[in-house]
């Protein structure tokens, strides 16, 4: 493979290499796209829902083709602690017809779907290949190695996930400290079709998301969530690996406490355990942003840290492959003038920009930061579950007073007043 | 639904074990002086132990996250993390 030179080659066969290797092959350049599993999508994992604007701009009605699960018709955030939980439930039936607002789905059908789109567009796809180097000449990225096999190109476009090692190498970006990442954990629980809609009470084949905070953490920073897939449950955790280091309780003890919570179990009540995953989320914002461009490479998708968790909506897949798109258009034009330096490849900014992608990052860049509240994880879920607890419960004991009730379930989970206005202060800043 | 162990876990899984390397190596040096072993409870398949007093690593059940290399006190020193040879390592089949 040596002495042959491509326009780009793009390192890893996830939203964000796919969708550049689709665009750049459809307007007929040259693209390798190496993937290290042996099928595109066996080494991701996520949550379990995408976004679906940004792929329906580039490929409009994909779920026609595309391997998804279901649409999703239910939103729910719920607080959990102890023997309460309080729920907060959004229904939207516009968001499950066309164009679906987002669907469940599995990344090994998807992402193998993806590739297989770039692949079907003339991209060449090479699977089991681990990238180990990038090639260089004079600070130039000029190709990669991977074993004894060089590959030359015009440019290299680094889609190789979280753990970034191409970014890395090439000195872009820095090891991420502990509290920028989180880990996430999932089950795939299979129930049947009809148990589930029944369950979610979702029509036919739509689907739920819901979001968990409180209990589910042990009091550290993140969260529980669960999708409906068509016959699965996709059950996990995030923690944030800062907390995770203090913490001494072992992971997949946490995952299990999470299934076997009361406010959980009857939902997967009877399934199978048919696949555990794990991955890491970059969870910083731009605070871990590595340097995105330079001469011969762009970085993009997790690669670049492009997720965006606002604590009632989590996204990556849509940032992902919008990403993967302002670098092909990027490439797209550097090749018309047939300029790979940083200079050019700067444009890959302006995409960005142009896009969603660093607009909604810098939007909500103080969210990070709010989301490192503790209390967000033990008090204030314990305060709403208190005070709704209390709001529903009639005993025959004397009335009290709303006022009065809130400023004792304050009290007990160990509020003041002055710091509810401060984290409602900021909350209100960060979105 | 009945509590599962890190083995039933792993055991659902699909591994492609390359038996001739190992795709992360730990330092039992530094490892023995490092006092938390935040690896210990942090990994989610649960790879890192002590053993007679040693830290002891499999890395034929890794779930290839990076948390161990991220979560270590001692990271970049510690801990030789790479992914499994092209090829090798977990298979998701769902995702």
């Amino acid at each position: 493979m040596a002495e042959e030179k491509v326009t780009a080659i793009i390192v890893g066969a996830g939203p964000a290499g796919s969708t550049a290797a689709y665009i750049l092959a459809k307007e007929g350049h040259d693209v390798v796209l190496v993937e290290r599993g042996t099928t595109p999508g066996c080494k991701n994992m996520y949550g379990g829902r995408m976004y679906s604007h940004a792929l329906n701009r580039i490929i409009p009605g994909f779920w026609e083709e595309a391997p998804v699960q279901r649409p999703i018709a239910r939103e729910t955030v719920t607080f959990l602690s102890g023997a309460r939980s309080v729920s907060m439930s959004c229904q939207n039936t516009d968001w499950t017809a066309g164009p679906y607002h987002s669907f469940t789905l599995l990344r090994a059908d998807f992402d193998a779907w993806l590739a297989g789109k770039a692949e079907e567009a003339g991209a060449l796809l090479a699977c089991g290949i681990r990238v180990d180097e990038l090639l260089t000449d004079g600070g130039k990225v000029i190709g990669i190695r991977a074993d004894e096999d060089e590959m030359l190109a015009d440019v290299v476009i680094a889609a190789d996930g979280v753990n970034s090692i191409l970014a890395q190498k090439a000195g872009w970006a820095k090891m991420f400290s502990p509290h920028q990442v989180a880990t996430g954990v999932k089950q795939i629980i299979e129930l049947p079709e009809e148990t589930i809609s029944r369950r979610f009470q979702v029509a036919d084949n739509d689907g739920a998301a819901q979001l968990f905070v409180g209990d589910c953490s042990n009091g550290m920073m993140g969260g529980g969530f669960l999708y409906t897939n068509k016959n699965s449950i996709s059950l996990g955790l995030v923690i944030n690996v800062g907390e995770l280091r203090r913490s001494q309780v072992k992971l997949p003890d946490i995952v299990e406490d999470f299934k076997n919570n009361p406010h959980i179990a009857p939902l997967i009540e009877g399934g199978e355990v048919a696949e555990y995953s794990a991955h890491l989320v970059p969870e910083a914002g731009l605070a871990m942003m590595p340097r995105l461009y330079g001469d011969g490479m762009i970085v993009a998708g997790d690669a670049a840290g492009f997720v965006l968790n606002l604590g009632y909506t989590v996204r990556g897949m849509d940032f992902a492959i919008a990403s993967g798109e302002a670098a092909a258009r990027t490439v797209i034009e550097a090749r018309e003038r047939n300029d790979f330096s940083e200079r050019q490849l700067g444009r890959y900014m302006d995409f960005l920009k142009q896009g969603f992608v660093l607009r909604d990052l810098e939007a909500y860049q103080k969210m990070p930061q709010f989301l490192e509240t503790e209390r967000m994880y033990k008090a204030y879920p314990e305060f709403v579950t208190g005070l709704a607890g209390k709001l529903f419960t009639v005993d025959g004991r004397p009335h009290v007073p709303l006022l009065r009730m809130v400023m004792d379930q304050m009290k007990e989970s160990g509020i003041s007043l002055v710091q509810l206005a401060k984290d409602g202060w900021k909350g209100t800043r960060s979105l | 639904m009945k509590r599962l162990t890190i083995e039933q876990l792993l055991g659902v899984d699909k591994f492609a074990v390359d038996d001739e390397h190992a795709h992360i190596k730990v330092n039992k040096e530094i490892c023995s002086a490092c006092n938390p072993k935040p690896c210990t409870f942090a990994c989610p398949a649960s790879l890192f132990c002590i053993k007679n007093g040693e830290l002891s690593f499999d890395y034929a059940g890794c779930l290839e996250c990076g948390t161990c290399r991220v979560v270590c006190p001692n990271a970049g020193i510690a801990i030789d993390w790479q992914y499994p040879r092209g090829g090798f390592g977990v298979h998701y089949r769902y995702g």
